[in-house]
């Protein structure tokens, strides 16, 4: 899985997962699943929310095309980055896809309502996870028209 | 208009209901077909303007019955109300926004895609033109959203006719 620091064109994936496990489950299942993209990671929705904005130390942050976002994280929490995106003009075309250990319906609801794009239940098994992350990138990556890019630097 | 239903030999009464809003039915059909043979059970509901679609999906009139869809396949370009105004008007409204709006369209204008992605519509499909792509694109489209996918639960009951 690539890190490159500048984007080439290449799908640019931001994960905002404060969970080392799952952090490296889900790049060895981007990896299997054989699309090529690049995955970026924030461990808190702090950090993404200034990847996203290219704030300093992230003034160089590519443009994610897809944004996978865990909604349990600590400081800002995972529903609050999902509201802030979607409430920011710069940023809420960006597609999300919540991946969630929850189940319950109140968080499924409470997401869809904040204009999470899809809500995706992280399966217990690697290969289901696999399985899901190759029909995330078959779908998201193969098939959708993504939002326009804007320049990836936005004027202050 | 009675909504249409998918040909499937014994629809499953609890099978996701997918709510198509398309004006051309050479379109209708082709994608009822590519659905059909995507391989996930499903039920399929039709609506060909954006007056209708809205009606159905407010469960007014001769639609109190409908079950509310699980998906919504939307169409750019309808007669009577036009699709950027439907997929406006269910996000905006707290009984329905929670419903994934897919816009499935030929347009190719980033003004048009950048638009609904705007208007918060869960995902923007290009049309193909070449039939075996619109297959595969709807292959991974219910897999996606019937199988992976975990979709908001249903407002209960019957609703209110809107006045």
């Amino acid at each position: 899985m690539s890190e490159a620091t500048e984007s080439d064109g290449a799908f640019e994936i931001l994960l905002v997962e404060d969970n080392a496990r799952d952090v490296r489950l889900t790049q060895e299942a981007l990896a299997e699943s054989g699309f090529p993209c690049h995955l970026r990671v924030a461990t808190d929705g702090e950090i993404a929310l200034r990847m996203l904005r290219h704030e300093a130390p992230y003034a160089d942050a590519p443009q994610p095309d897809l944004i996978l976002l865990d909604i349990n994280l600590p400081r800002v929490n995972g529903r609050e980055v999902l509201a802030e995106i979607k409430r920011d003009a710069a940023l809420c075309t960006t597609p999300v896809v919540i991946l969630s250990t929850s189940h319950a319906d109140a968080d499924v609801a409470t997401c869809y309502r904040l204009h999470a794009n899809s809500y995706i239940t992280k399966p217990l098994d690697f290969d289901h996870f696999v399985q899901l992350m190759r029909s995330v990138c078959d779908y998201w990556l193969r098939h959708a028209t993504p939002p326009p890019h804007r320049p990836s630097k936005s004027p202050p | 208009m009675t909504p249409v239903f998918g040909a499937l030999a014994r629809p499953a009464r609890e099978s996701p209901v997918i709510f198509l809003v398309e004006d051309n039915p050479a379109d209708i059909r082709l994608t009822q077909e590519v659905l059909r043979e995507a391989g996930v059970t499903h039920r399929m509901q039709v609506a060909r303007d954006g007056a209708q679609a809205l009606a159905m999906l407010r469960r007014l009139d001769g639609y109190r019955d409908l079950p509310e869809p699980d998906l919504i396949l939307l169409d750019l370009n309808l007669p009577r109300k036009d699709g950027r105004q439907v997929l406006a008007e269910i996000k905006q409204d707290p009984e329905l926004r929670h419903i994934p709006v897919i816009v499935l369209s030929t347009s190719h204008a980033d003004a048009d895609i950048a638009g609904c992605y705007q208007a918060h519509a869960n995902c923007y499909l290009t049309k193909p033109v070449d039939l075996e792509e619109f297959s595969e694109m709807a292959r991974v489209l219910a897999a996606f959203w019937l199988r992976h996918v975990r979709r908001a639960p249903k407002r209960g009951g019957p609703r209110q006719a809107r006045t």
